[in-house]
């Protein structure tokens, strides 16, 4: 066995056999899944003789589209674990009434912690961002985002954020202190071991990737658009994402302060954050939420802009209040920076002080109540279409604004002190953000999926996945509000009140229908997959869409546009069709400049994350090697001129014109054929 | 971009500009200024975080024990002037001047920065010999956090120098090479600017 001395610790650190995770059945069980899954995928793509591919097509990519593509897989795999996770927890609290149930104290205090780590920092983060990298350039009409190379490499800093997560369940345990690692409770005194840790340089890692993807986002709205797109023709989707970039260019840099130096304390043992020494909590704390309020924001910006398209699209209606819908969101990113502290009402400060906050965070209730009423207004008379990205809208409007009203309460310092800490609180956060966000991400998914692979998904498939995540969060978390009104305090792994029982048994049914959804949306996917024949829409535009994105072919060509498109409205390329140009010949073709492929994105991501691997676990070399290996990557970089490749014009014009002329072939299918094969991505016969 | 091009880049070539180029430089320097921006939300935070712990000295020592005026107005001095070597620089890029002037003039700001590692490094030692190390209370800490973030920043700083004088060395200045230096300037005089900050608050302010 290996000790602290010798060799050992200089080669492994602190991490030695007791790091193995045999502690629980449950822990053994889902660290050898990790294991199982990662070996059979390295042996699939060695069996299929894939690696080359992989690594040219995909990894060293920087084009936009394939990195948005790569940001939504990681998503959808860390999904699959945090739902699992939340489901033992609802599991462990349906039968842990007066009983210790399946999981002990420290386990459950585990789980929640990654629970909330994954969702917010691993699926929520790099699902907008996917999405967002996927269709902003499509809908601005640009070849690409303004820094492909630094796209890559904060993909790679998330990939190498999610793969510490995942070590995590393999190797030592993970933080206790919840997603938001207070301390003192998570500094070297409380927590010695490398939980906090790896909690800390995940979402270290996370953030620096989000900061990076805030500018690239943010410059390349305001310089990559399309000629005649002006801002004000703009998509929502857009004008959210936007926002959103501009919350994350000032947002992160809070958690990227706070976690480095609750570092500093677990490392150097300063004493920022301690109790002794003249350390302050509550500035970290303060730090904290500066960033976690915008964070919720971030989160929930880029759906509001789905919602936006897809309500407009499937009520084939032009937005409703374009210009309200816009200043509201300015008015909600900008409220967002001043309402954190009502995320510690109860903590010690003034009354006054609780006020101010308070009526601040009731403030933002009114933008966000204009855009339901756009929303509504959009639908009013005009011919609403069920499909799926659209019921999820519907089901978002709904469930929204219940959880928007219990914020107004909770926002209420005086109610605040009573549901303080209980289930009241998971139950109202649960509501914003599946809702608000994982409906709008599912929706985006459904939606622009035929524009990434040229194939829609499964449209019974989709609705059944829509109708177990909507039952599912209904019976997971409504009960948690009565619950929480009676004292359920969160994060409980054992209660020995016999009123509690029913409702945690209903919400642990509502956990077995979100696993159902999640289950769902695989097969939906391995469904679609397997009758990508059928469902396949060459014509590019399969939901009689309104902008510029649908007018190219589907799956989208890696030069986007094969001649820059002209904005001449908000809905572009609605107007084209109307006018007979949208399938026009083109006047000239031209040579197109892309970037070349580069490992620098990944050997920067993964050297980053092997350094946050080697501290966590005092590997100092580690540490040492993947931060020079990083600058290296970057310092080898500048001195590689010729990173643009060049199209040619001809090869432009052959694929261009082939599409045109399979667009001509193809018969049109009306709405009422939407989800039928008849729909081959031709929404109404192209003019002559 | 291939061989050695005469573009010419908005606030180098002012006058006659290339369109095309205009606007790509005009695109990468935009996207440096708001990666400036949230670093210096970066350093309002830190600045936040030493105003609060202004008091918290827990019995140790305060600003009056470690703090000089004399060193940090050596430091201020020295980095103001790299700010000036540093816009020589830009200036012998902009006129065209041969490329020797232009490394001489970075190999100057270069040097200055190294003396104000310098002077940063020795002062982090003296403190921590007079018992003012990071780990001595709240204030020592958030100290050393503020110092020493500006102190990595030009350390990154230096690193980038080392590399444009190779740069301008191996490849003429290319507009590749020109784009960095641009970048390389702005980032160097926010680093200025953070440091009068630093100055007025830490220095004149604790020792008032
Ligand atoms: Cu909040």
């Amino acid at each position: 066995m290996p000790t602290t001395e010798g060799w050992w610790p200089l080669v492994f650190g602190r991490l030695s056999f007791d790091a193995l995770p045999f502690y629980s059945a449950i822990a053994t069980g889902a660290a050898s899944l990790v294991v199982i899954g990662a070996v059979v995928v390295i042996g699939l793509l060695t069996w299929l003789g894939r690696w080359t591919w992989l690594w040219r097509e995909w990894l060293t990519s920087l084009d936009h589209k394939k990195i948005g593509i790569m940001y939504v897989i990681i998503a959808m795999v860390m999904l699959a674990r945090a739902v699992i996770e939340g489901s033992l927890m609802r599991a462990q609290q349906a039968m842990a009434f007066d009983n210790p149930g399946f999981l002990p104290p420290e386990h459950f205090a585990q789980l929640f912690s990654t629970h909330g780590s994954i969702m917010v920092f691993f699926m929520a983060m790099p699902f907008l961002t996917g999405i967002i990298n996927f269709a902003l350039p499509l809908q601005i009409g640009a070849r690409d985002v303004s820094f492909p190379l630094l796209n890559s490499m904060s993909l790679w800093l998330t990939a190498g954020g999610a793969g510490l997560m995942m070590a995590s369940l393999v190797l030592g345990k993970f933080s206790t202190g919840g997603w938001t690692g207070y301390p003192p409770y998570t500094d070297a005194v409380f927590n010695p071991g490398v939980g906090p840790d790896y909690w800390i340089f995940a979402v270290t890692l996370g953030s620096l990737a989000s900061t990076m993807t805030g500018i690239n986002i943010a410059v390349t709205i305001y310089k990559k658009r399309c000629r005649g797109m002006n801002p004000f023709r703009m998509p929502l989707f857009c004008w959210t994402s936007l926002c959103t970039s501009v919350l994350m260019i000032f947002a992160m840099p809070p958690l990227t302060v706070a976690t480095a130096l609750l570092a500093l304390d677990r490392y150097v043992g300063t004493h920022f954050f301690t109790n002794d020494g003249g350390g302050n909590m509550m500035n970290f704390a303060n730090l904290f939420w500066l960033f976690g309020h915008p964070e919720v924001y971030i989160l929930i910006l880029p759906a509001f802009g789905v919602y936006s398209q897809v309500i407009s699209n499937f009520s084939a209606k032009i937005l409703y209040g374009y210009d309200s819908l816009i200043i509201a969101t300015m008015c909600i990113a900008v409220m967002s920076f001043t309402v954190w502290v009502h995320h510690f009402f109860t903590m010690g400060q003034s009354a006054n002080l609780n006020a101010v906050f308070g009526i601040a965070t009731m403030a933002i209730g009114i933008p966000t109540g204009v855009k339901i009423f756009d929303w509504i207004l959009t639908m009013a008379w005009g011919r609403v279409r069920f499909t799926v990205p659209m019921l999820y809208a519907l089901a978002f409007m709904v469930l929204f604004v219940v959880g928007g009203l219990t914020g107004i309460l909770l926002a209420n310092p005086a109610v605040d002190f009573q549901v303080h800490n209980t289930v009241f609180l998971v139950a109202h956060f649960h509501n914003m953000l599946i809702p608000g966000l994982l409906y709008g991400m599912i929706a985006a998914y459904t939606y622009w999926f035929p524009k990434a692979f040229g194939f829609r998904l499964d449209e019974w498939w989709g609705r059944v996945a829509f109708g177990c995540w909507v039952t599912g969060f209904c019976l997971a978390f409504l009960p948690l509000y009565p619950l929480g009104l009676m004292g359920m305090p969160r994060r409980t792994q054992e209660f020995f009140e016999p009123d509690y029982l029913p409702f945690t048994i209903v919400a642990g049914i509502g956990a077995l229908f979100l696993l159902s959804a999640l289950t769902s949306l695989v097969i939906q996917l391995v469904v679609s997959i397997r009758r990508r024949a059928t469902l396949a829409v060459p014509g590019g535009d399969p939901w009689d869409g309104r902008t510029l994105e649908w007018g190219i072919p589907c799956p989208a060509p890696e030069y986007n546009f094969a001649v820059l498109p002209v904005a001449t409205s908000r809905d572009t390329f609605l107007a084209a069709k109307e006018d007979g140009t949208a399938y026009a010949p083109r006047r000239a073709y031209h040579d197109i400049e892309l970037p070349r492929n580069s490992m620098t994105g990944v050997v920067f991501g993964l050297a980053l994350a092997a350094a946050a691997f080697g501290l966590v676990w005092y590997m100092w070399w580690l540490a040492a090697l993947g931060v020079l290996v990083a600058i290296g990557a970057v310092v080898a970089r500048s001195f590689v001129l010729d990173t643009m490749r060049i199209i040619p014009a001809a090869e432009v014009r052959r694929q261009d014109e082939a599409w045109l002329a399979q667009v001509r072939r193809l018969p049109a299918a009306d709405r009422d054929h939407e989800t039928t094969p008849r729909n081959q991505g031709i929404a109404e016969a192209p003019a002559p | 971009m291939t061989a050695v091009d005469h573009h010419r880049h908005p606030g180098i070539n002012l006058g006659h500009t290339d369109p095309d180029t205009h606007e790509q430089a005009e695109e990468t320097l935009f996207g440096f200024w708001i990666f400036l921006m949230s670093d210096l939300v970066l350093f309002a935070l830190l600045f936040a975080t030493y105003a609060s712990m202004m008091g918290s000295t827990d019995g140790g020592p305060g600003p009056r024990d470690v703090l000089e005026l004399s060193s940090s107005a050596l430091e201020t001095g020295v980095l103001l002037f790299s700010s000036l070597t540093m816009g020589m620089a830009s200036l012998a890029m902009k006129y065209k001047e041969p490329p020797a002037r232009l490394q001489m003039w970075l190999v100057a700001t270069l040097i200055l920065g190294l003396v104000f590692l310098w002077l940063g490094g020795s002062e982090f030692v003296k403190m921590a010999s007079e018992g003012a190390s990071a780990q001595r209370s709240g204030w020592t800490s958030a100290l050393h956090a503020l110092l020493g973030t500006h102190w990595l920043h030009v350390a990154a700083g230096c690193v980038w120098l080392i590399l444009s004088i190779l740069q301008v060395a191996i490849f003429g200045p290319q507009s590749p090479v020109k784009l960095r230096l641009m970048r390389l300037a702005l980032f160097w005089h926010l680093l200025d600017i953070v440091w009068i900050f630093i100055f007025s608050v830490v220095y004149l302010g604790g020792l008032a």
